[in-house]
């Protein structure tokens, strides 16, 4: 039967040959026979029919063919599970074999196995492994952790791996401490709410140790897990940049690179006024310049970070424009990317140089490149207005040279420039106009067009060049149709005598013979205008129109700093965010650049992860709003959570703070228990928030009036307003603090229920409300259940009321009570609920709706259902 | 992080095939040769993004490297990554081909085994990595060998190894420039930059701490005001250049640099780049080109270049070579010059013009009548620049190497007893003049 499978799957009878050799007595045959079996794979023959010989061969000592063996089983082992259980038995003793280079290939190579029987026997020597005496066991035992998390994550974590590999980053040897760097970041990365990478000064200053002295891709991991470290304040930003400034002379690009992001993140907090600042400025731009002379592919790289880097900070290499001089022999993708750069560093000052090239540059072969080239002659002259006559003269001299691509160019951004400047430049109407039948593509008609009817009263002949393409109106781009409708009735208002069949045609081909309907609809507007009111129509058609703006092509604000704290990665070279390429949960947590020290605490508290735990469960919220634990009875005022603890004493230099949010007599508080548990004590407390999504923000300072001493508690209730700076968060009602006392500032995160925004005039107007509830896009709707509770209408609303939570109206169908509800926040959204309650069945099916014209777009669909949750 | 890494010949064939991610399929393996080697357009960026699947490209001579990934990986390392990829293949076994990688491909399945582990680079230090992976296994090692090569190549100094021992202590540093210019026809400079490198070949034993020193004027300078009343522009004066940027190996010590700007270093044994550097001011260009194209005509160019050497009379450039585009519709080209000989090459679209040695301050000159077929063809030519190669014996940016110290503490040899040679060489990068 084997033969026959064989002959089935290999009619030249080769892997029949193979198995012979592999089993074979003599060393050097099988493990030429293994080289041939490797050599098949590579090329994609399928060679898994081999497997149990191959695996055979595995004991050995000849370390070559080991190697082999192992390539062999990292490709297959998953095809074939069971068998590949044949194999542990060696991974295990080799785990424990003298030599340090052998237990980390067993270690390493068994990393690689993606079954699971086999994972449950790594544990052991992975344990192991990790306390090695030999760094060099334990650097491949770090990146094991990653392997076996990314294999089974559950598994990782019960183990305890992940306790031990934060360890790891305190270990005397640089390389054991870089790889434990980049499988935490990496684990991190899937975690996004988890405190991994439990970044503080401590540990900070043990990766800037490591840093001088591990190798060159050791810097990498570690500069790109610093990136996402938030300094505490500017003393602390400035030190760390002083450290990793010396990396910028260092020979690998990609060490350069991550070492610029760090520095253009960490200088957002530094004060403009300082000199440091200013100094690391000067610093920034000679290692930015020297990356342009390393290999093409990474002066992509470069380039297309370069791109973002002068957007965000153009004074770094404002005076370096000639660096990006296009070389003849650049490849395109370089040359399109400085084409681009050149623009944006185009200034009154270098002008002229910049013109001059660029006049070069349009006379080359490659038609992209061209084209880019006459349009960044037009870009320069909007943005430069002193340049923009010779820009113009340039394209004329362009347009002369009749080539079709660079003449259809030249058109389109001749259109912007009459745009940016009206009545200056007319006078090369004519000669536009001589080329209007070299035009084929849609945006050069298009632009073309435009001109003719914007320019109707200065050209004679306006109605016989908008005729000629009147002729095959079907044919031509919605682009083209749409600007020739407007451009029509722009001559007709014009020129009423002469042009009105011209106008008639052009509206009933617009109207009757077109299906598309913006057409059709611009058609008709104009139709009535002209028909009801000219004079009208003459101030809607022939307006005045605002000026273009002098940058184009710029990446939106938010975008860019994203961008920035992604410098030299991918996200950086596609201009995208990481989610927009990556699938699945890696890369998708957004960054930002840290705020500016403003005032005091301010930003401080980005610094710790967006959020601790997950989102509350749907419904959840609700429950605690009915009061279940405080059994029956009238409305007593809102519903205060018991309290939880917020800060442990063990990582906040023994404070202890647990606490919860009130809202008593329209006045939201935050109640404290400030629990000293350390041996000294402790003074000078004060209290900081984080922006957050609704402005929550002391309204005093916290008054603990006497010094903490040891093991004392001190209960504390804190007024806040509504009055902090907005931003949105991570769950909506995540609120970031920091804590200051005579030790330290420690930072915490704690959830809010958002019944503490319920206003007390949230009752709105029956009419009010009918009319708004049928205006709710459904898209903004969101259905919960609420189950076991055993209310009836009237208590529910009571106690809902409590919470400022009230019913509108109330109605009975079918033996189900509806209440209809409504809540305003402090920030003036609305919330409309309908609540159905099945008399004797103990579950809630609310239904809450949401409105509110200028804050609807603040909140995501997503946001609405975890906002309504509560 | 890498997913995975390929090496294709010129037709798509696959040499080496490496998974380290489960998220890489075979199917990437074909994805790369349908869209990127058979594509009809030259390659339009060195990032190709296929179904969600990241490809960064490479090639050295017809042989494709390719490095895969679905994450938001640092894009820089992976084509440093690549790079040093080639590096050490070529430190293994000489020019990447295709009949190299095939006869060595379990060797460089056992390199990728080891210098990226789940996708993560780990050290790739030749020296290092020569010391244990052999291809004759490590059997013969003893426990101290073996500990004495993971400490290497976990460690603080991963590029050179313990023990090594000459009789004769040498050192060769060479100062090698590429000299680059952009010209406009009328003679003005439009870009010019030499980018530098200090290339050390090192024989000596032991761990010797070495001190690196040239003339750079921020450290003369510095020396300047440390002194006691001396003027300042009489130190530094001319001898000292502006260095507007340098990088360095690993084993610089960079927050030495940094702070006191002193290049310190323990070197690896053997040859190896210890710094690059780029320099803007005060550059001494060895060859200025003045052109004058005249177009006869529809049918006829006159072309005429001159080319003037600008160093001291008593040293010689080398390898001089002058190539003048000449325009696609060329029937055919007369030449005349004085030194050396010329040639036009059809196949080129230009005149070649090669003299073998000229003496500083010295001139030249070349013309040359181009017949051109009479074409209908709009467009105009697009007269790409003159270019130039040579070599001269100096460096262009006027570097000076003031010293090159070498301690070794433990061992028997002091700076004195250390053979040290220094050359200079400088050579033209792309260096262009307009017409």
């Amino acid at each position: 039967l084997k033969v026959i499978n064989c002959c089935v799957w290999d009619p030249s009878g080769e892997i029949f040959e193979l198995k012979a050799e592999l089993n074979s007595d003599k060393k050097e045959k099988k493990k030429e026979a293994v080289k041939k079996v490797i050599a098949s794979m590579t090329v994609g023959k399928d060679v898994s029919a081999l497997f149990p010989d191959v695996v055979n061969c595995m004991q050995t000592d000849n370390l070559e063919l080991k190697k082999l063996v192992y390539l062999y089983l990292m490709n297959y082992a998953k095809s074939q599970p069971d068998m590949a259980i044949m194999a542990v038995n060696t991974f295990v003793k080799d785990c424990e074999d003298p030599n340090p280079l052998i237990r980390a290939l067993a270690v390493r190579t068994m990393g690689c196995i993606r079954v699971d029987k086999i994972t449950e026997y790594l544990c052991e020597p992975l344990r192991k492994c990790l306390k090695d005496e030999d760094p060099y066991v334990r650097k491949t035992a770090a990146v094991c952790v990653a392997k076996l998390h990314d294999i089974n994550a559950q598994l990782v974590e019960d183990q305890g791996f992940l306790d031990t590999l934060k360890d790891l980053i305190s270990d005397s040897n640089p390389m054991v401490v870089a790889n434990a760097v980049a499988a935490l970041s990496e684990i991190a990365e899937s975690h996004p709410n988890s405190n991994l990478l439990d970044l503080n000064p401590q540990t900070i200053n043990k990766l800037l140790t490591a840093l001088n002295e591990c190798t060159e891709w050791g810097q990498i991991f570690i500069l790109d897990c610093l990136a996402n470290y938030m300094p505490r304040d500017d003393r602390e930003s400035q030190s760390i940049c002083e450290r990793v400034t010396p990396r910028l002379s260092h020979a690998n690009s990609a060490v350069v690179l991550s070492a610029v992001k760090v520095l253009m993140k960490f200088m957002e907090m530094l004060p403009k006024d300082l000199d440091y600042y200013g100094t690391l400025l000067k610093k920034l731009a000679p290692p930015l310049v020297t990356l342009l002379s390393a290999e093409p592919e990474l002066q992509y790289v470069a380039l297309r970070n370069i791109n973002l880097i002068v957007q965000k900070r153009p004074e770094i290499l404002k005076h370096e424009m000639k660096v990006f001089f296009v070389k003849y022999n650049d490849p395109i993708y370089v040359k399109l990317e400085k084409l681009d750069i050149m623009i944006r560093l185009a200034s009154q000052a270098n002008i002229a140089q910049v013109l001059a090239e660029l006049k070069e540059y349009a006379t080359e072969v490659d038609v992209d490149f061209v084209r880019k080239a006459v349009r960044a002659i037009g870009r320069c002259a909007i943005k430069v207005e002193q340049s923009a006559e010779r820009c113009v003269s340039t394209l004329l001299d362009l347009i002369q040279t009749k080539v079709n691509y660079v003449v259809q160019e030249a058109i389109v951004v001749i259109k912007d420039i009459f745009r940016k400047y009206p009545n200056k430049y007319e006078s090369v109407i004519a000669t536009l106009c001589e080329n209007l039948d070299s035009l084929d593509e849609p945006e050069a008609r298009a632009a073309m067009i435009w001109i003719v009817g914007e320019y109707a009263e200065r050209i004679d002949n306006a109605d016989e060049l908008l005729e000629s393409f009147l002729e095959g109106f079907h044919d031509e781009s919605t682009q083209v149709q749409l600007q020739l409708l407007t451009a029509i009735v722009k001559l007709f208002l014009k020129k009423p005598t002469e042009t009105q069949e011209l106008v008639q045609q052009v509206l009933s081909l617009a109207t009757q013979d077109s299906d598309n309907p913006d057409l059709r609809d611009r058609g008709y507007i104009y139709w009535r205008l002209l028909s009801t009111d000219p004079v009208a129509a003459k101030e809607v058609v022939l307006a005045e129109k605002p000026l273009i703006s002098e940058e184009t092509d710029l990446i939106e604000p938010t975008l860019l700093e994203e961008l920035i704290c992604h410098i030299g990665t991918l996200a950086s070279v596609y201009h995208k965010p990481p989610s927009a390429f990556v699938e699945g949960s890696r890369g998708v947590q957004h960054k930002r650049l840290p705020a500016r020290m403003g005032a005091g605490l301010g930003a401080a508290p980005a610094a710790m992860p967006a959020s601790l735990g997950g989102a509350p469960a749907v419904g959840g919220g609700l429950g605690d709003l009915f009061d279940l634990g405080g059994g029956v009875g009238m409305p007593t005022g809102s519903y205060v959570a018991p309290k939880t603890a917020w800060l442990l004493a063990m990582k906040a230099k023994g404070l202890e703070i647990s606490g919860t949010f009130a809202r008593r007599g329209g006045i939201i508080q935050m109640d404290l228990s400030l629990t000293n548990k350390a041996m000294s004590v402790m003074t000078d407390f004060a209290i900081q928030f984080n922006r957050n999504s609704f402005g929550l923000a002391p309204a005093g300072p916290m008054q603990v009036l006497t010094p903490l001493s040891p093991n004392q508690t001190i209960d504390v209730s804190l007024p806040l307003s509504m009055s902090g700076p907005v931003m949105k968060m991570e769950p909506l009602n995540n609120l970031q603090v920091a804590v200051k006392n005579n030790i330290d500032v420690f930072y915490f995160s704690c959830q809010y229920p958002l019944s503490l925004l319920f206003v007390e005039d949230g009752k709105m107007d029956r009419q009010v409300f009918l009319a708004t509830w049928k205006d709710i896009p459904n898209d903004n709707e969101a259905q919960f259940q609420i189950k076991d509770i055993h209310l009836n209408s009237d208590v529910a609303s009571n106690k809902l009321q409590g919470s400022n939570i009230f019913t509108i109206a109330k109605r009975t169908v079918e033996g189900q009570d509806m209440l209809y509800q409504s809540v305003k926040l402090t920030n003036g959204i609305w919330v409309l609920a309908e609540m159905r309650i099945q008399t004797g069945n103990p579950n809630y099916t609310k239904t809450n709706g949401f409105r509110d014209c200028m804050q609807k777009q603040m909140y995501d669909s997503t946001s609405v259902v975890r906002f309504s949750s509560k | 992080m890498i997913g995975g890494l390929f090496i294709y010949n010129h037709k798509g064939e696959v040499l080496i095939s490496r998974v380290y991610r489960d998220d890489i399929g075979r199917n990437a393996v074909d994805a790369f040769r349908v869209n990127v080697i058979h594509a009809r357009q030259q390659v339009r960026s060195p990032v190709t993004n296929i179904a969600r699947t990241s490809f960064f490209h490479i090639k050295r001579s017809n042989i494709w490297l390719a490095a895969v990934t679905k994450q938001n990986v640092n894009a820089a390392m992976v084509f440093e990554f690549l790079y040093k990829m080639c590096d050490v293949m070529s430190a293994y076994f000489g020019k990447i081909s295709e009949e190299n990688i095939k006869n060595n491909f379990v060797l460089i399945y056992e390199l990728l085994d080891e210098i990226l582990d789940f996708g993560y680079p780990q050290n790739s230090e030749t020296g290092a990595l020569k010391t244990f992976i052999t291809q004759q296994g490590i059997k013969g090692q003893t426990k101290e060998e073996q500990s004495q090569i993971t400490s290497q190549v976990t460690g603080q100094i991963g590029w050179r190894r313990e023990g090594i021992k000459y009789r004769r202590n040498e050192l060769f540093l060479d100062v090698l420039e590429s000299v680059n210019l952009l010209m406009s026809p009328q003679g003005q400079v439009l870009s010019a930059h030499v980018s530098g490198r200090v290339v050390m070949k090192s024989y000596l034993s032991g761990m010797p701490e070495c001190k690196f020193g040239m003339n750079d004027k921020i450290v003369i300078d510095k020396q300047g005001k440390g002194g006691t009343t001396d003027d300042p522009k009489k130190t530094s004066g001319k001898q000292s250049i502006a260095i507007d940027d340098c990088t360095f190996h690993q084993c610089v010590r960079l927050s030495k640099f940094d702070s006191e700007r002193s290049i310190s270093f323990i070197p690896p044994d053997g040859e190896y780049e210890l710094m690059r550097y780029r320099t803007t001011k005060d550059i001494i260009l060895p060859f200025r080109v003045i052109p004058l194209v005249r177009e006869v005509g529809r049918t006829k160019l006159e072309v005429k270049v001159v080319i003037k050497s600008n160093f001291k009379p008593s040293l010689l450039a080398q390898k001089i070579e002058v190539r003048i585009p000449t325009p696609l519709n060329t029937s055919g080209v007369q030449v005349i010059c004085m030194k050396g000989k010329a040639k036009y090459k059809a196949s080129e679209n230009a005149i070649v013009w090669k003299i073998k040695r000229m003496a500083g301050m010295k001139e030249s000159q070349i013309s040359a009548e181009i017949e051109l077929l009479p074409t209908n063809d709009k467009k105009k030519w697009a007269r790409p620049p003159i270019s130039m190669n040579f070599e001269v014996p100096f460096a262009p940016s006027g570097l000076k190497v003031r010293y090159l110290k070498v301690f070794e503490s433990k061992l028997n040899y002091s700076d004195h007893d250390v053979i040290k040679w220094v050359r200079y060489i400088g050579r033209s990068g792309i260096y262009e003049t307009r017409c």
